[in-house]
């Protein structure tokens, strides 16, 4: 019988009044992988930090027995000196310092008092070297290496503070398929090490894959714990306890809408790299949608779908923009994202915290500002009623679990808040709408009704672009989809064709083209 | 698919937001202690109309202020843009014999030129606010020595210094026989007409939320608010009315005040500031054009400028170098006191009117206290830095 590394005992957090965590129970096996699963707001995050210590011991009931003794942190470095790490969501990393400096920010090597440069840089190559980055130069800035590899680094620093317990917050939500699947072939590889890990992911098939058992949360109780070999690990079965029901279809059918014209294409459509004018990102794309058609840019993380999709909006990325787009058979002159707006053209920005929302302001604010001008205003003068009347329509609509619209957007869960975005949107009465990763991070019963939204669109006869890293959302919503792949338009699938194995196939196959 | 997503219902009634209302309990908290230290002397009716006079350059500074502070940036350079437009007006009429009118003009679009100046290098070539301001600061009192030959330009003629000192007529009741006491009719009938619209405002809003099934707040809380408002207000006006009445310096900052109210709360352009402010990234990609705002916040605050200028030099009937020395403090501390945030998005008119009050009520109090002067910037810096830390603990407990 393996020893318990971590149990935590009937955990109770409460934020004013409300119980975040009610009764808590969960233990960790030494020397496993731990996924601890649940929708958004289940309270996976407030659990974490509780055991890390960013709510200090006092604050809320129960106890957090670790390595066979109770712990009472007092702050997050009391739980690093007993060796739990935690690495969150956000990298935590300083920009402009170098690789090594990262490494051991709040950790650093010295001799009284001074920094020992010397062993800063061996001790960070040794560190790396065990995070497969053996070959990287520690004296570069980290802004210079890509996300995937910031990741890395991140593991590299917990590796640093002598972690016995690593716990990772949706670790691979900014990277592309190959990086996630370097970086879990890690976290499996450090466990052969002896490493404890709890990992947090959204990313079901992930964590099938990692996973040596799985503690489900929701609603703030700990609802079971899956154990491999004897309970099932299929994503049916963890979404069933997640949610509290069989998901029996994650991808609503869209029935009863007619694919008519088409209203939106592109033309030759050629953007340069907004820092490098000689770099061309995208090269000579033709697109077309057609009306209550819903069409996919499926491709590996920079193979140019947001750049293509901010370049068409106003021309909100890239320089050199040259090609043609037209919307209902007209050619239009889309330089502004107020002519995109004027065009009836939306685009819902795959980061909805930097591009899409204004987080202080309320619910109201955000659904209006993009569609003020022209539907709420007269000469200039906001017409309030007007719009607290259709905000909460909207509100009633597309489902935004709030209490008031005047709530901030900041305090909503990721769902809730795409659901604003996606609102805010539809006010401006688009013809076309270009949805970028438009499930990321929020969870399955947020998606599926953002899923349904997306088919009403089509059935009154939008035409949607939806650019998705996650190929079985393409093939769960698309009619057709468009491959992209190195800036370029490497193939197109429609209906039954439309398969991961397709996708990559054309994918591959354009990689081919392309070393010939 | 079963739906456990339970539609809430929008709640019949909400709670009046308390924040700005906190601000004017503080405002008549610090008016209360100066009372009590200086023995009622700031309850003379000639000191509460020195509120008024001493300070309405400050609120319309603290108002132009407000829209940057909007944008989470400030303008450091209106403290010499202020003394330039007044030496710009006050060497135009004593040198060149120029009109009061022509003169004021003058100092207006001086002022406005040097917003759009700042405002050319800001929006259009991105250089930041701090320092293309801190540029104009320097620049600005520069060019206002050099106008002004290092001299004092005075004195301004009676119909210039109006603007500062005059009076609207008044129709006294209750004087004696030498003319002393009584109170302006004029002011009761404006306290009077205030207090109706505060009421009908409120009436109407609530009406109309009604008529739209849109939650209302409570009743009893809209009364309070308004015994709160009227309140203050009638008291205000009484005194003014116990003095000489209105001032012409009081209806040209409610013109002032009045607009930019109207301009952040009711309008697009209004929105679009606070939205710039809040996340600009995301208000470029929501069509809003951002260099166009920030142009226009900041060739507003020089128009302004030029009016607090022309307001200061006529108080002093003359033109100084030293003028409006510092003011950009002022400023900038009264839309913090009035909740602004640092950050940008955050913050309101009346706020930075009430923030100016308060700044307004702490330099007479102490001034009739006998604080010397070195005190009083002590005790300045002091309220800035309690009332913003209050302002911002709150805010984290809520959170």
């Amino acid at each position: 019988m393996a020893e318990y590394i971590l149990e935590m005992n009937h955990i109770v957090k409460e934020f004013s009044g409300v119980r975040a965590l009610d009764d808590v129970n969960f233990k960790v096996k030494k020397g496993e992988i731990m996924a601890i699963c649940g929708e958004n707001g289940a309270g996976k995050s407030t659990l974490m930090n509780v055991l890390s210590g960013v709510y200090p011991h006092g604050t809320y009931s129960g106890d957090i027995v670790y390595k066979g003794e109770v712990c009472s942190f007092k702050s997050i470095r009391d739980s690093e000196k007993k060796g739990i790490v935690i690495i969150h969501q956000e990298l935590a990393l300083s920009p402009y310092l170098s690789v090594a400096e990262n490494i051991f920010l709040g950790n650093e090597r010295k001799k009284n008092g001074i920094i020992d440069w010397g062993e800063t840089q061996r001790e960070a190559h040794a560190l790396l070297q065990r995070v497969g980055m053996g070959g990287e130069n520690v004296n570069v800035p980290v802004n210079t290496l890509g996300v995937g590899k910031q990741q890395l680094i991140e593991i590299a620093k917990a590796l640093g503070k002598k972690a016995d317990l690593l716990i990772l917050d949706e670790p691979t939500a900014a990277l592309n398929d190959r990086e996630s699947k370097q970086l879990l072939d890690l976290i499996l590889q450090l466990k052969e090490q002896g490493m404890t890990c709890i990992i947090i992911s959204h990313k079901l098939n992930e964590i099938s894959y990692v996973a040596d058992s799985i503690t489900i949360i929701r609603d703030g109780h700990t609802i079971e714990t899956l154990q491999k070999g004897d309970d099932d690990f299929t994503e049916e079965r963890i979404i069933k306890g997640m949610v509290g029901r069989e998901l029996t279809n994650r991808y609503p059918k869209r029935e009863n809408c007619p694919i008519g014209d088409t209203i939106f294409e592109i033309k030759n459509w050629n953007v340069y790299h907004p820092d490098d004018s000689n770099r061309q990102m995208l090269k000579d794309i033709n697109i077309h949608v057609r009306a209550g058609e819903v069409v996919g840019l499926a491709g590996l993380m920079g193979a140019g779908r947001t750049e293509l999709a901010m370049s068409i909006f106003g021309h909100s990325y890239g320089q050199k923009i040259s090609g043609d787009v037209y919307i209902n058979g007209k050619k239009v002159k889309i330089n502004t994202v107020q002519d995109a707006i004027h065009q009836k053209l939306a685009y819902v920005s795959e980061d909805r915290k930097t591009y899409g929302l204004i987080l202080i302001d309320s619910i109201k604010f955000n659904m209006t500002i993009a569609a003020l001008r022209k539907f709420f205003s007269k000469k200039g003068v906001v017409d309030q009623q007007s719009e607290a009347v259709k905000v909460e329509e909207f509100r009633h609509l597309i489902n935004v679990k709030t209490n008031t619209v005047d709530q901030a957007v900041g305090s909503l869960s990721g769902g809730n808040q795409q659901k604003v975005v996606l609102a805010k949107w539809m006010l401006t009465q688009p013809d076309v709408l270009i949805l970028d990763e438009p499930t990321r991070g929020i969870d399955v019963g947020a998606k599926y009704e953002i899923y349904t939204v997306i088919n009403e669109l089509a059935r009154s006869g939008k035409a949607v672009i939806i650019i998705s890293s996650e190929m079985p959302e393409i093939i769960g919503t698309c009619d057709r989809t468009y491959v992209l792949n190195e800036g370029e338009i490497a193939g197109e699938l429609s209906g039954d064709e439309i398969t991961q194995e397709a996708i990559m196939g054309v994918i591959m196959a354009h990689n081919r083209k392309g070393e010939l | 698919m079963e739906n456990s997503n339970v539609k809430t219902l929008a709640p019949k009634k909400v709670n009046v937001s308390l924040k700005q209302y906190g601000m004017v309990l503080a405002l008549i908290a610090v008016y209360l202690i100066f009372a009590a230290i200086t023995g009622g002397k700031n309850l003379a009716p000639m000191a509460v109309n020195n509120i008024i006079m001493q300070n309405g350059y400050v609120i319309i500074l603290a108002v132009g202020m407000l829209l940057c502070v909007l944008t989470g940036n400030v303008d450091l350079g209106i403290g010499s843009v202020v003394a330039t437009c007044g030496a710009v007006a006050g060497t135009l009429i004593v040198d060149y014999g120029v009109s009061s009118p022509v003169a004021m003009l003058s100092a207006l679009v001086v002022g406005a030129m040097f917003g759009a100046f700042a405002g050319f290098f800001v929006s259009k070539l991105e250089i930041p606010p701090f320092i293309v301001t801190l540029a104009t600061m320097l620049m600005g009192r520069g060019i206002c020595y050099v106008i002004l030959q290092a001299q004092t330009k005075g004195p301004l003629p009676a119909d210039y210094t109006w603007v500062s000192t005059g009076f609207l007529p008044t129709v006294k009741v209750g004087a004696d026989a030498a003319g002393k006491g009584g109170v302006d009719l004029i002011c009761l009938a404006v306290a009077a007409v205030i207090a109706v619209l505060v009421v009908l405002g409120d009436m109407r809003s609530v009406a109309q939320s009604k008529k739209n099934g849109l939650p209302v707040p409570y009743t009893w809380q809209i009364v309070l608010k308004d015994v709160l408002i009227i309140g203050v207000e009638s008291f205000f006006f009484y005194k003014l009315g116990c003095y000489n009445g209105i001032p012409i310096m009081l209806v040209l900052v409610a013109i002032v005040v009045a607009i930019y109210h109207f301009i952040t709360t009711q309008t697009v352009a209004g929105r679009q500031i606070y939205a710039m402010g809040g996340n600009a990234k995301a208000a470029r990609l929501s069509g809003i054009n951002t260099k166009k705002v920030f142009f226009w916040v900041y060739a507003n605050m020089g128009l302004l400028c030029g009016l607090a200028g022309i307001v200061l030099s006529a108080r002093n009937a003359s033109a100084t170098p030293k003028a409006g020395d510092g003011l950009e403090m002022d400023a900038i501390a009264s839309c913090y006191i009035g909740g602004a945030a640092t950050s940008g998005g955050v913050g309101t008119v009346v706020g930075a009117v009430v923030g100016a009050f308060i700044m307004g009520v702490l330099n007479i109090g102490m001034s009739l206290a006998g604080f010397d002067t070195n005190v009083q910037k002590i005790v300045k810096g002091a309220v800035l830095l309690g009332a913003v830390t209050v302002d911002l603990l709150s805010k984290r407990k809520k959170s």
